[in-house]
């Protein structure tokens, strides 16, 4: 039976609470999220869990899988499954609501407390800004723009867990790419926002959040940059003033 | 000073001092391959260090560069740790104290000879 079944265990409950045990039909190309769909259609309809495109775009899915933070609608089961056993658990460093799902909100308001929003200074009666392609501003920005918000990373960071009030991974990488906006008008503010004990100079560089992050995307190498601009500024100054 | 601005000169003087201790670390290696090729005595050491103040500066650089270093780093996971401000600070000045007195003395000693 152990190639046709699947020995999933989810947890059920909200911060308190149990792994149970379902028996899933193996399936091939079968996704994690396949798995726990399966489980509330057939199994078990009072089995809460969160997901929307299905193909790796909303950053709604993700869970603990097998211990590690993944994408659950890009996670084939064959990629992780070790023998026939699966543990599907919510995502670390975030309150639970009901078994697979994580109350988001802390996470999200970390992004606008690191001003990881943007604000220019033209109105729809200006020319369109010119932003070269190909110059470094727009290419840091670039290499972290394609975040989906899924927060993998800030599940998997081990500054998170022993700092809750540290922003965290997506928030700062968010910071960054905005930092290299040059259309953006508030960098001081972000620059002060992302700096000291719960900003980036909080990070290890331990990596974990590159290591995870399903878009390959480098948190990492923002963070780091952040910690560059923000020193300087606060030393010598920065471009847009001193901190 | 703002929290934010004191956090950021922090990582920077402990980045500068970082590197100040990778080449500190780097010729006191060299000189311990180079000092126990006779032997490891009393007598030898402040042979060659007593009344040379090249020896001095040097080991005096390396213990303010420990002196900046460390205490931050140990603040930090201290408070990560412990979660209290006070207890990591008190602990970290403590250290960085400690540092700098007792490296300081041994600096001193070395060069002097005990004879001050």
């Amino acid at each position: 039976m152990s190639n046709l079944e699947l020995k999933v265990k989810v947890w059920r409950g909200a911060q308190e609470g149990e792994f149970v045990e379902y028996l899933v039909p193996r399936n091939p190309n079968q996704t994690v999220l396949d798995v726990v769909t399966y489980i509330q259609r057939k199994l078990d309809p009072t089995l809460s869990y969160r997901f929307a495109c299905r193909v790796g775009m909303c950053g709604s899915c993700a869970m603990t899988v097998n211990g590690v933070a993944r994408w659950t609608c890009r996670t084939h089961v064959s990629q992780i499954v070790e023998g026939d056993a699966l543990e599907i658990a919510p995502l670390n460093n975030l309150p639970v609501i009901k078994d697979l799902t994580t109350d988001m909100r802390e996470f999200f308001n970390k992004w606008k407390g690191a001003v990881g929003f943007f604000k220019g200074d033209k109105t729809r009666h200006d020319d369109f800004a010119r932003v070269e392609p190909e110059s470094t501003e727009r290419q840091l920005a670039n290499a972290g723009i394609e975040c989906i918000g899924c927060a993998v990373c800030y599940a998997s960071c081990e500054v998170v867990e022993s700092r809750p009030n540290y922003l965290g991974p997506a928030a700062l990488n968010r910071a960054w790419t905005l930092t290299n906006d040059v259309r953006d008008v508030q960098q001081l503010d972000r620059l002060r926002a992302v700096a000291g004990d719960e900003g980036c100079h909080a990070c290890h560089t331990q990596g974990s959040c590159t290591e995870f992050c399903p878009k390959k995307l480098e948190p990492t190498a923002g963070i780091a940059g952040l910690k560059k601009l923000v020193a300087r500024a606060a030393v010598r100054g920065s471009k847009w003033g001193k901190l | 000073m703002s929290q934010g601005v004191l956090q950021a000169k922090l990582w920077y003087a402990q980045r500068i001092s970082a590197m100040v201790l990778g080449i500190c670390v780097s010729i006191h290696l060299v000189i311990i391959f180079y000092a126990i090729r006779g032997g490891l005595t009393a007598e030898e050491i402040l042979g060659r260090t007593q009344g040379n103040i090249a020896f001095a500066i040097f080991y005096e650089i390396f213990v303010l560069a420990c002196f900046v270093h460390a205490p931050i780093g140990l603040v930090n996971i201290l408070e990560e740790t412990f979660s209290n401000k006070f207890l990591s600070q008190s602990l970290s000045w403590l250290l960085a104290a400690l540092i700098l007195v007792l490296g300081s003395t041994a600096v001193l000693g070395v060069y002097t000879g005990g004879n001050i």
